[in-house]
Protein backbone atom coordinates (compact mmCIF):
# COMPACT_ATOMS: atom_id res chain seq x y z
CA UNK A 1 0.00 0.00 0.00
CA UNK A 2 1.05 3.21 -0.78
CA UNK A 3 1.92 5.45 2.18
CA UNK A 4 2.52 9.25 2.28
CA UNK A 5 3.46 10.63 5.64
CA UNK A 6 2.93 7.59 7.43
CA UNK A 7 -0.79 7.26 6.55
CA UNK A 8 -2.27 5.13 3.30
CA UNK A 9 -2.78 7.46 0.60
CA UNK A 10 -6.17 6.26 0.56
CA UNK A 11 -7.40 7.28 3.59
CA UNK A 12 -5.52 10.30 3.15
CA UNK A 13 -7.65 11.25 -0.07
CA UNK A 14 -10.67 10.05 1.30
CA UNK A 15 -10.84 12.59 3.99
CA UNK A 16 -9.49 15.10 1.76
CA UNK A 17 -12.82 14.51 -0.03
CA UNK A 18 -14.59 14.11 2.80
CA UNK A 19 -12.96 17.92 3.83
CA UNK A 20 -13.84 19.20 0.44
CA UNK A 21 -17.23 18.48 0.55
CA UNK A 22 -17.65 19.93 4.16
CA UNK A 23 -15.93 23.09 2.62
CA UNK A 24 -18.10 23.41 0.01
CA UNK A 25 -20.91 23.63 2.37
CA UNK A 26 -18.70 25.91 4.62
CA UNK A 27 -17.89 28.02 1.34
CA UNK A 28 -21.87 28.52 0.40
CA UNK A 29 -22.94 29.23 3.53
CA UNK A 30 -20.48 31.61 4.52
CA UNK A 31 -20.95 33.48 1.44
CA UNK A 32 -24.42 33.77 2.27
CA UNK A 33 -23.64 35.39 5.45
CA UNK A 34 -20.79 37.40 4.04
CA UNK A 35 -23.18 38.75 0.95
CA UNK A 36 -26.09 39.58 3.84
CA UNK A 37 -23.45 41.06 6.43
CA UNK A 38 -21.77 43.22 4.07
CA UNK A 39 -24.83 45.58 3.01
CA UNK A 40 -27.43 44.81 6.09
CA UNK A 41 -24.60 44.76 8.94
CA UNK A 42 -26.77 41.98 10.19
CA UNK A 43 -25.33 39.07 11.28
CA UNK A 44 -27.92 36.77 10.09
CA UNK A 45 -28.33 33.41 12.91
CA UNK A 46 -31.53 32.23 10.53
CA UNK A 47 -28.96 31.02 8.12
CA UNK A 48 -28.62 27.49 9.38
CA UNK A 49 -32.65 27.69 9.34
CA UNK A 50 -32.59 28.79 6.15
CA UNK A 51 -30.37 25.59 5.44
CA UNK A 52 -32.32 23.33 6.85
CA UNK A 53 -35.47 24.43 5.10
CA UNK A 54 -34.23 24.08 1.93
CA UNK A 55 -33.12 20.81 2.45
CA UNK A 56 -37.15 20.13 3.98
CA UNK A 57 -38.47 22.09 1.12
CA UNK A 58 -36.59 19.65 -0.60
CA UNK A 59 -37.69 16.70 0.63
CA UNK A 60 -41.25 17.80 1.40
CA UNK A 61 -41.89 18.92 -2.59
CA UNK A 62 -40.99 14.98 -3.12
CA UNK A 63 -43.11 13.37 -0.84
CA UNK A 64 -46.41 15.73 -1.59
CA UNK A 65 -45.67 16.89 -4.95
CA UNK A 66 -43.39 14.42 -6.47
CA UNK A 67 -40.66 17.26 -7.22
CA UNK A 68 -37.50 15.41 -8.07
CA UNK A 69 -34.00 16.68 -7.08
CA UNK A 70 -33.17 18.57 -10.53
CA UNK A 71 -36.52 20.93 -10.25
CA UNK A 72 -35.92 20.81 -6.53
CA UNK A 73 -32.43 22.58 -6.65
CA UNK A 74 -33.77 25.22 -9.08
CA UNK A 75 -37.27 25.44 -6.95
CA UNK A 76 -36.07 25.42 -3.53
CA UNK A 77 -33.67 28.33 -3.34
CA UNK A 78 -36.60 30.57 -4.64
CA UNK A 79 -38.75 29.15 -2.05
CA UNK A 80 -36.26 30.17 0.64
CA UNK A 81 -35.65 33.08 -1.28
CA UNK A 82 -38.99 34.52 -1.08
CA UNK A 83 -39.50 33.27 2.34
CA UNK A 84 -36.42 35.54 2.89
CA UNK A 85 -37.63 38.43 1.47
CA UNK A 86 -40.95 38.52 3.25
CA UNK A 87 -39.22 37.99 6.46
CA UNK A 88 -36.62 41.39 5.85
CA UNK A 89 -40.10 43.63 4.48
CA UNK A 90 -42.38 42.74 6.83
CA UNK A 91 -39.61 42.62 10.10
CA UNK A 92 -36.13 42.86 9.99
CA UNK A 93 -36.20 46.14 8.23
CA UNK A 94 -37.91 47.64 10.89
CA UNK A 95 -34.68 47.10 12.97
CA UNK A 96 -31.90 48.72 10.71
CA UNK A 97 -32.04 51.99 12.62
CA UNK A 98 -31.28 50.28 16.23
CA UNK A 99 -27.93 48.71 17.26
CA UNK A 100 -27.35 45.52 15.14
CA UNK A 101 -27.84 43.84 18.12
CA UNK A 102 -31.63 44.00 17.32
CA UNK A 103 -31.12 42.24 14.08
CA UNK A 104 -28.92 39.44 15.75
CA UNK A 105 -31.34 38.92 17.91
CA UNK A 106 -33.97 38.41 15.73
CA UNK A 107 -32.66 36.51 13.68
CA UNK A 108 -31.80 34.29 16.48
CA UNK A 109 -34.89 34.27 17.47
CA UNK A 110 -36.45 33.47 14.35
CA UNK A 111 -34.23 30.58 13.87
CA UNK A 112 -35.36 28.65 17.22
CA UNK A 113 -39.25 29.48 16.22
CA UNK A 114 -38.54 27.89 12.25
CA UNK A 115 -36.59 25.09 13.98
CA UNK A 116 -38.91 24.18 16.55
CA UNK A 117 -41.60 24.51 14.19
CA UNK A 118 -40.27 21.75 11.84
CA UNK A 119 -39.20 19.51 15.30
CA UNK A 120 -42.75 19.79 16.37
CA UNK A 121 -44.02 18.69 13.11
CA UNK A 122 -41.52 16.28 12.06
CA UNK A 123 -39.77 14.99 15.12
CA UNK A 124 -36.31 15.22 15.85
CA UNK A 125 -35.14 12.31 13.78
CA UNK A 126 -33.54 12.45 10.20
CA UNK A 127 -35.71 11.56 7.12
CA UNK A 128 -33.96 10.59 4.41
CA UNK A 129 -33.31 12.19 0.88
CA UNK A 130 -31.77 9.50 -1.13
CA UNK A 131 -28.78 10.25 -4.29
CA UNK A 132 -30.24 11.57 -7.42
CA UNK A 133 -30.39 8.09 -9.79
CA UNK A 134 -28.43 10.11 -12.06
CA UNK A 135 -25.66 10.35 -9.94
CA UNK A 136 -26.06 6.90 -7.97
CA UNK A 137 -23.01 5.42 -7.55
CA UNK A 138 -19.34 6.16 -8.09
CA UNK A 139 -16.07 5.85 -10.08
CA UNK A 140 -13.47 3.86 -9.30
CA UNK A 141 -10.12 6.48 -9.80
CA UNK A 142 -7.97 3.62 -9.51
CA UNK A 143 -6.31 5.38 -6.39
CA UNK A 144 -9.73 5.98 -4.71
CA UNK A 145 -13.08 5.32 -5.02
CA UNK A 146 -15.22 8.52 -5.74
CA UNK A 147 -18.94 9.16 -5.05
CA UNK A 148 -20.59 10.47 -8.01
CA UNK A 149 -23.00 12.74 -5.99
CA UNK A 150 -19.85 14.09 -4.28
CA UNK A 151 -18.04 14.84 -6.86
CA UNK A 152 -21.18 16.90 -8.27
CA UNK A 153 -21.35 18.94 -4.84
CA UNK A 154 -18.02 20.10 -5.01
CA UNK A 155 -18.12 20.87 -8.55
CA UNK A 156 -21.41 22.68 -7.87
CA UNK A 157 -20.76 24.82 -5.17
CA UNK A 158 -17.58 25.92 -6.77
CA UNK A 159 -19.93 27.32 -9.65
CA UNK A 160 -22.15 28.35 -7.18
CA UNK A 161 -19.54 30.64 -5.49
CA UNK A 162 -17.72 31.47 -8.05
CA UNK A 163 -21.46 32.74 -9.68
CA UNK A 164 -22.27 34.88 -6.57
CA UNK A 165 -18.79 35.99 -6.35
CA UNK A 166 -19.25 37.43 -10.25
CA UNK A 167 -22.51 38.89 -9.33
CA UNK A 168 -21.36 41.02 -7.12
CA UNK A 169 -18.14 42.24 -8.23
CA UNK A 170 -18.03 41.91 -12.07
CA UNK A 171 -21.92 43.61 -13.08
CA UNK A 172 -24.34 46.58 -12.86
CA UNK A 173 -26.35 44.91 -10.19
CA UNK A 174 -23.17 44.41 -8.09
CA UNK A 175 -21.74 47.24 -8.05
CA UNK A 176 -25.05 49.13 -7.06
CA UNK A 177 -24.72 46.55 -4.12
CA UNK A 178 -20.86 47.25 -3.33
CA UNK A 179 -21.66 50.69 -3.58
CA UNK A 180 -24.50 50.81 -1.39
CA UNK A 181 -22.60 49.40 1.20
CA UNK A 182 -20.20 52.01 1.16
CA UNK A 183 -22.69 55.17 1.47
CA UNK A 184 -26.31 54.15 0.71
CA UNK A 185 -27.59 57.55 1.65
CA UNK A 186 -25.61 58.94 -1.83
CA UNK A 187 -26.56 56.01 -3.63
CA UNK A 188 -29.98 56.26 -3.18
CA UNK A 189 -29.30 60.12 -3.65
CA UNK A 190 -28.29 58.75 -6.83
CA UNK A 191 -31.84 57.51 -7.73
CA UNK A 192 -31.10 53.55 -6.99
CA UNK A 193 -34.04 52.48 -4.55
CA UNK A 194 -31.53 51.14 -1.81
CA UNK A 195 -34.79 49.14 0.34
CA UNK A 196 -35.17 47.10 -2.25
CA UNK A 197 -31.46 46.44 -2.90
CA UNK A 198 -31.31 44.98 1.14
CA UNK A 199 -34.74 43.20 0.15
CA UNK A 200 -32.90 41.39 -2.64
CA UNK A 201 -29.57 40.68 -0.44
CA UNK A 202 -31.40 39.19 2.09
CA UNK A 203 -33.34 36.96 -0.15
CA UNK A 204 -30.13 36.06 -2.26
CA UNK A 205 -28.43 34.48 1.06
CA UNK A 206 -31.28 33.16 2.31
CA UNK A 207 -31.70 31.27 -1.41
CA UNK A 208 -28.21 30.68 -1.40
CA UNK A 209 -28.95 29.09 1.84
CA UNK A 210 -31.36 27.01 0.69
CA UNK A 211 -29.62 25.95 -2.57
CA UNK A 212 -26.67 24.34 -0.43
CA UNK A 213 -29.81 22.81 1.79
CA UNK A 214 -30.75 20.48 -1.07
CA UNK A 215 -27.37 19.84 -2.41
CA UNK A 216 -26.48 18.60 1.82
CA UNK A 217 -30.56 16.56 1.77
CA UNK A 218 -28.82 13.62 -0.25
CA UNK A 219 -25.74 13.29 2.10
CA UNK A 220 -26.43 13.93 5.99
CA UNK A 221 -30.19 13.38 6.55
CA UNK A 222 -32.78 16.07 6.08
CA UNK A 223 -34.04 17.03 10.00
CA UNK A 224 -34.73 20.21 11.68
CA UNK A 225 -31.37 20.37 13.87
CA UNK A 226 -28.82 20.24 10.89
CA UNK A 227 -28.10 24.02 10.11
CA UNK A 228 -27.70 24.87 14.06
CA UNK A 229 -24.85 22.00 13.82
CA UNK A 230 -23.10 23.39 11.18
CA UNK A 231 -24.06 27.28 11.65
CA UNK A 232 -21.64 27.55 14.64
CA UNK A 233 -19.02 25.93 11.90
CA UNK A 234 -19.69 28.49 9.45
CA UNK A 235 -19.75 31.62 12.04
CA UNK A 236 -16.01 30.63 12.36
CA UNK A 237 -15.21 30.19 8.98
CA UNK A 238 -16.69 33.94 8.38
CA UNK A 239 -14.64 34.98 11.57
CA UNK A 240 -11.64 33.47 9.64
CA UNK A 241 -12.15 34.95 6.49
CA UNK A 242 -13.22 38.42 7.71
CA UNK A 243 -16.48 39.74 8.03
CA UNK A 244 -18.44 41.00 4.85
CA UNK A 245 -15.51 39.72 2.35
CA UNK A 246 -17.05 37.29 -0.17
CA UNK A 247 -13.54 35.88 -1.24
CA UNK A 248 -12.38 35.32 1.88
CA UNK A 249 -16.06 33.52 2.75
CA UNK A 250 -15.15 31.19 -0.28
CA UNK A 251 -11.65 30.58 0.29
CA UNK A 252 -11.85 29.91 3.96
CA UNK A 253 -14.96 27.78 3.24
CA UNK A 254 -12.69 25.29 1.84
CA UNK A 255 -9.62 26.13 2.96
CA UNK A 256 -10.94 25.31 6.86
CA UNK A 257 -13.29 22.09 5.46
CA UNK A 258 -9.86 20.75 3.92
CA UNK A 259 -7.74 21.17 7.13
CA UNK A 260 -10.53 19.57 9.22
CA UNK A 261 -10.69 16.71 7.16
CA UNK A 262 -6.88 16.74 6.76
CA UNK A 263 -6.97 16.88 10.84
CA UNK A 264 -9.18 13.63 10.98
CA UNK A 265 -6.23 11.77 9.15
CA UNK A 266 -3.56 12.81 11.24
CA UNK A 267 -5.01 13.41 14.72
CA UNK A 268 -8.56 11.98 14.55
CA UNK A 269 -9.17 13.31 18.10
CA UNK A 270 -8.64 17.24 17.29
CA UNK A 271 -10.55 17.16 13.99
CA UNK A 272 -14.02 18.69 15.58
CA UNK A 273 -12.31 21.56 17.53
CA UNK A 274 -9.02 22.68 14.38
CA UNK A 275 -11.38 25.19 13.17
CA UNK A 276 -12.05 27.06 16.33
CA UNK A 277 -8.56 27.20 17.07
CA UNK A 278 -7.62 28.28 13.87
CA UNK A 279 -10.13 30.87 14.53
CA UNK A 280 -8.93 31.93 17.78
CA UNK A 281 -5.11 32.03 16.42
CA UNK A 282 -6.36 34.31 13.57
CA UNK A 283 -8.57 36.43 16.25
CA UNK A 284 -5.16 36.86 17.86
CA UNK A 285 -3.32 37.45 15.35
CA UNK A 286 -5.63 39.36 12.33
CA UNK A 287 -8.46 40.11 14.16
CA UNK A 288 -10.07 41.42 11.06
CA UNK A 289 -9.92 37.73 9.57
CA UNK A 290 -7.61 36.98 6.94
CA UNK A 291 -9.34 38.63 4.03
CA UNK A 292 -10.73 41.46 5.77
CA UNK A 293 -9.90 44.73 5.50
CA UNK A 294 -9.09 46.67 9.10
CA UNK A 295 -11.43 49.03 9.79
CA UNK B 1 -37.22 85.28 -14.52
CA UNK B 2 -39.26 82.22 -13.65
CA UNK B 3 -37.55 80.01 -11.07
CA UNK B 4 -36.20 76.63 -11.99
CA UNK B 5 -35.63 75.60 -8.20
CA UNK B 6 -37.10 77.82 -5.32
CA UNK B 7 -36.95 76.95 -2.17
CA UNK B 8 -39.03 79.03 0.66
CA UNK B 9 -38.95 79.17 4.43
CA UNK B 10 -36.59 75.98 4.39
CA UNK B 11 -36.47 74.54 8.01
CA UNK B 12 -34.35 71.35 8.92
CA UNK B 13 -33.15 69.34 12.09
CA UNK B 14 -30.32 66.98 13.04
CA UNK B 15 -31.92 65.26 15.91
CA UNK B 16 -33.22 67.81 18.09
CA UNK B 17 -30.50 70.47 16.84
CA UNK B 18 -32.14 72.78 14.41
CA UNK B 19 -29.53 73.52 11.48
CA UNK B 20 -31.88 75.72 9.04
CA UNK B 21 -33.98 78.30 10.37
CA UNK B 22 -35.78 79.39 7.09
CA UNK B 23 -34.02 79.25 4.16
CA UNK B 24 -35.34 80.88 1.24
CA UNK B 25 -33.63 80.15 -2.54
CA UNK B 26 -34.26 81.17 -5.92
CA UNK B 27 -32.55 80.02 -8.81
CA UNK B 28 -33.68 80.36 -12.84
CA UNK B 29 -33.21 77.88 -15.56
CA UNK B 30 -29.52 77.92 -16.47
CA UNK B 31 -28.38 80.11 -13.85
CA UNK B 32 -25.24 79.57 -11.63
CA UNK B 33 -25.53 80.72 -7.93
CA UNK B 34 -22.95 80.68 -5.09
CA UNK B 35 -23.76 80.37 -1.55
CA UNK B 36 -21.01 81.86 0.82
CA UNK B 37 -20.84 81.67 4.33
CA UNK B 38 -18.74 80.50 7.25
CA UNK B 39 -18.39 76.93 8.08
CA UNK B 40 -21.21 75.64 10.46
CA UNK B 41 -23.92 77.91 8.77
CA UNK B 42 -25.83 75.48 6.96
CA UNK B 43 -24.34 75.71 3.40
CA UNK B 44 -24.04 71.93 3.13
CA UNK B 45 -27.13 71.34 4.78
CA UNK B 46 -29.29 73.74 2.73
CA UNK B 47 -27.98 70.42 -0.21
CA UNK B 48 -28.67 68.30 1.50
CA UNK B 49 -31.98 69.35 2.10
CA UNK B 50 -32.82 70.08 -0.95
CA UNK B 51 -31.60 66.75 -2.29
CA UNK B 52 -33.95 65.10 0.34
CA UNK B 53 -31.16 63.28 2.46
CA UNK B 54 -32.13 65.57 5.23
CA UNK B 55 -36.00 64.13 5.60
CA UNK B 56 -36.65 66.67 9.04
CA UNK B 57 -37.42 69.15 6.96
CA UNK B 58 -39.80 72.13 6.69
CA UNK B 59 -41.10 74.56 4.18
CA UNK B 60 -41.17 73.93 0.48
CA UNK B 61 -38.84 73.12 -2.16
CA UNK B 62 -40.29 73.56 -5.82
CA UNK B 63 -38.74 72.29 -8.71
CA UNK B 64 -39.95 72.99 -12.19
CA UNK B 65 -43.25 73.82 -9.97
CA UNK B 66 -43.42 70.85 -8.40
CA UNK B 67 -43.22 70.51 -4.46
CA UNK B 68 -40.49 68.26 -3.57
CA UNK B 69 -40.88 67.63 -0.12
CA UNK B 70 -43.27 64.64 -0.64
CA UNK B 71 -40.98 63.01 -2.81
CA UNK B 72 -38.85 59.86 -1.34
CA UNK B 73 -34.80 60.02 -1.84
CA UNK B 74 -34.70 57.03 -4.27
CA UNK B 75 -36.89 59.49 -6.82
CA UNK B 76 -35.57 62.60 -6.12
CA UNK B 77 -32.65 62.23 -8.77
CA UNK B 78 -36.11 61.29 -12.07
CA UNK B 79 -36.88 65.19 -11.11
CA UNK B 80 -33.48 66.50 -12.83
CA UNK B 81 -31.46 67.27 -9.88
CA UNK B 82 -28.24 65.76 -8.36
CA UNK B 83 -25.77 66.22 -5.66
CA UNK B 84 -22.02 66.08 -5.84
CA UNK B 85 -21.06 66.19 -1.72
CA UNK B 86 -17.74 67.63 -0.50
CA UNK B 87 -16.41 64.66 0.30
CA UNK B 88 -17.08 63.57 -3.19
CA UNK B 89 -18.50 60.33 -2.91
CA UNK B 90 -16.47 58.13 -4.70
CA UNK B 91 -16.68 54.35 -3.82
CA UNK B 92 -13.52 52.90 -3.12
CA UNK B 93 -14.57 48.81 -4.14
CA UNK B 94 -15.86 50.50 -7.66
CA UNK B 95 -13.66 51.02 -10.38
CA UNK B 96 -13.76 54.50 -12.13
CA UNK B 97 -15.76 53.39 -14.75
CA UNK B 98 -18.45 51.86 -11.93
CA UNK B 99 -18.57 55.02 -10.07
CA UNK B 100 -19.01 56.58 -13.67
CA UNK B 101 -22.08 54.49 -14.78
CA UNK B 102 -23.68 54.13 -10.61
CA UNK B 103 -26.12 56.69 -11.32
CA UNK B 104 -28.96 55.96 -13.23
CA UNK B 105 -29.41 58.23 -16.24
CA UNK B 106 -32.59 60.00 -15.16
CA UNK B 107 -33.23 62.01 -18.47
CA UNK B 108 -31.90 62.67 -22.13
CA UNK B 109 -29.13 65.26 -22.95
CA UNK B 110 -26.25 63.77 -20.15
CA UNK B 111 -23.00 63.49 -21.19
CA UNK B 112 -22.46 60.07 -22.91
CA UNK B 113 -18.77 58.04 -21.54
CA UNK B 114 -17.45 59.60 -24.62
CA UNK B 115 -17.86 62.96 -24.02
CA UNK B 116 -16.94 62.16 -20.73
CA UNK B 117 -13.50 60.81 -21.15
CA UNK B 118 -12.84 63.26 -23.81
CA UNK B 119 -13.60 66.10 -21.14
CA UNK B 120 -11.67 64.41 -18.44
CA UNK B 121 -8.78 62.10 -20.16
CA UNK B 122 -7.14 61.37 -16.79
CA UNK B 123 -10.53 59.55 -16.16
CA UNK B 124 -10.18 57.30 -19.12
CA UNK B 125 -6.89 56.63 -18.52
CA UNK B 126 -7.29 55.44 -15.05
CA UNK B 127 -10.54 53.79 -15.96
CA UNK B 128 -9.94 50.23 -14.26
CA UNK B 129 -8.53 51.41 -11.33
CA UNK B 130 -10.42 51.74 -7.74
CA UNK B 131 -12.25 54.83 -7.55
CA UNK B 132 -10.46 56.40 -4.41
CA UNK B 133 -6.80 55.55 -5.63
CA UNK B 134 -7.24 58.86 -8.26
CA UNK B 135 -5.69 61.99 -7.12
CA UNK B 136 -8.65 64.58 -4.99
CA UNK B 137 -8.50 66.91 -8.26
CA UNK B 138 -9.25 63.52 -10.04
CA UNK B 139 -11.56 62.63 -7.90
CA UNK B 140 -13.50 65.56 -8.44
CA UNK B 141 -13.62 65.37 -11.55
CA UNK B 142 -14.70 62.04 -11.26
CA UNK B 143 -17.35 63.03 -8.83
CA UNK B 144 -19.01 65.97 -11.15
CA UNK B 145 -18.53 63.85 -14.77
CA UNK B 146 -20.45 60.83 -12.63
CA UNK B 147 -23.57 63.21 -12.53
CA UNK B 148 -22.86 64.62 -15.88
CA UNK B 149 -24.15 61.49 -17.14
CA UNK B 150 -27.59 61.56 -16.26
CA UNK B 151 -28.71 64.24 -17.64
CA UNK B 152 -29.76 66.65 -14.65
CA UNK B 153 -30.94 69.71 -15.25
CA UNK B 154 -29.56 71.23 -11.37
CA UNK B 155 -26.24 70.43 -10.22
CA UNK B 156 -25.88 71.20 -6.55
CA UNK B 157 -21.97 70.82 -5.88
CA UNK B 158 -20.58 71.43 -2.51
CA UNK B 159 -17.14 73.00 -2.40
CA UNK B 160 -15.84 71.59 -5.36
CA UNK B 161 -12.47 73.22 -4.92
CA UNK B 162 -11.71 72.73 -1.42
CA UNK B 163 -8.40 71.28 -0.87
CA UNK B 164 -7.07 71.36 -4.57
CA UNK B 165 -3.92 73.04 -6.03
CA UNK B 166 -4.80 76.17 -8.49
CA UNK B 167 -4.18 74.40 -11.22
CA UNK B 168 -6.87 72.12 -10.88
CA UNK B 169 -9.27 74.41 -9.06
CA UNK B 170 -8.92 76.34 -12.89
CA UNK B 171 -9.86 72.97 -14.64
CA UNK B 172 -13.27 73.05 -12.38
CA UNK B 173 -13.72 76.65 -13.15
CA UNK B 174 -13.57 75.30 -17.15
CA UNK B 175 -16.04 72.78 -16.62
CA UNK B 176 -18.34 74.53 -14.87
CA UNK B 177 -18.00 77.08 -17.26
CA UNK B 178 -18.93 74.17 -20.09
CA UNK B 179 -21.97 73.31 -18.00
CA UNK B 180 -23.16 76.33 -17.84
CA UNK B 181 -23.15 76.53 -21.62
CA UNK B 182 -24.78 73.62 -21.90
CA UNK B 183 -27.79 75.10 -19.93
CA UNK B 184 -27.08 73.65 -16.39
CA UNK B 185 -28.42 75.21 -13.66
CA UNK B 186 -25.98 75.44 -10.89
CA UNK B 187 -25.64 76.05 -7.21
CA UNK B 188 -22.74 75.97 -5.83
CA UNK B 189 -21.41 75.95 -2.27
CA UNK B 190 -17.72 77.97 -1.63
CA UNK B 191 -15.39 79.05 0.50
CA UNK B 192 -13.12 80.96 -2.32
CA UNK B 193 -15.60 83.95 -3.75
CA UNK B 194 -12.60 85.10 -5.77
CA UNK B 195 -12.88 81.54 -7.52
CA UNK B 196 -17.01 81.97 -7.40
CA UNK B 197 -17.01 85.42 -8.85
CA UNK B 198 -15.87 84.63 -12.23
CA UNK B 199 -18.37 82.37 -12.92
CA UNK B 200 -21.55 82.35 -10.76
CA UNK B 201 -24.27 84.93 -11.48
CA UNK B 202 -25.03 85.75 -8.18
CA UNK B 203 -23.94 85.14 -4.32
CA UNK B 204 -26.31 84.52 -1.44
CA UNK B 205 -24.71 85.19 1.76
CA UNK B 206 -26.15 82.64 4.51
CA UNK B 207 -25.45 83.36 8.29
CA UNK B 208 -27.02 81.35 11.38
CA UNK B 209 -29.28 78.61 8.78
CA UNK B 210 -30.63 81.93 7.03
CA UNK B 211 -29.97 83.71 3.82
CA UNK B 212 -28.49 87.09 4.64
CA UNK B 213 -27.65 88.71 1.82
CA UNK B 214 -28.11 88.05 -2.17
CA UNK B 215 -26.87 90.13 -4.79
CA UNK B 216 -25.55 89.68 -8.38
CA UNK B 217 -22.06 89.14 -9.25
CA UNK B 218 -21.71 92.62 -10.55
CA UNK B 219 -22.09 94.34 -7.25
CA UNK B 220 -19.28 92.20 -5.63
CA UNK B 221 -17.11 95.04 -5.14
CA UNK B 222 -19.94 97.39 -3.58
CA UNK B 223 -20.55 94.26 -1.11
CA UNK B 224 -17.30 93.65 0.34
CA UNK B 225 -18.14 95.31 3.37
CA UNK B 226 -20.98 93.61 4.32
CA UNK B 227 -18.94 89.94 2.88
CA UNK B 228 -16.68 90.37 4.88
CA UNK B 229 -18.59 90.37 7.91
CA UNK B 230 -20.77 86.97 6.78
CA UNK B 231 -17.21 85.47 6.13
CA UNK B 232 -15.64 86.77 9.35
CA UNK B 233 -12.42 87.45 6.99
Amino acid sequence: MTMIFGVPIQALLGQLLVGLINGSFYAMLSLGLAVIFGLLRVINFAHGAQYMLGAFVAYLGLQYLGINFWAALVITPLVVALFGAIIERLLLSRLYDLDPLYGLLFTFGLALVIEGTFRWLYGAAGQPYSVPPQLAGGTNLGFMFLPNYRAFVVVVSLVGCIATWALIEKTRLGSYLRAATENPTLVQAFGINVPVLLTLTYALGAGLAGFTGVLAAPIYQVSPLMGTNLIIVVFAVVVVGGMGSIMGAIVTGYMLGIAEGLTKVFYPEASNIVIFVIMAIVLLIRPAGLFGKDA
Amino acid sequence: MTALLEVTNLEAWYGESQALHGVDLKVGEGEMITILGRNGVGKTTTLRTIMGMIRNRKGSIRLAGKDMLSVPLHKTAKHGIGFVPEERGIFATLTVEENLMLPPVVAAGGMDLDEIYELFPNLLERRTSPGTKLSGGEQQMLAMARILRTGIKVLLLDEPTEGLAPVIVQRIGEVLQKLKGRGMTVVLVEQNFRFAAKITDRFYLMDHGQMVGDFPVSDLPNRMGELNKVLGV
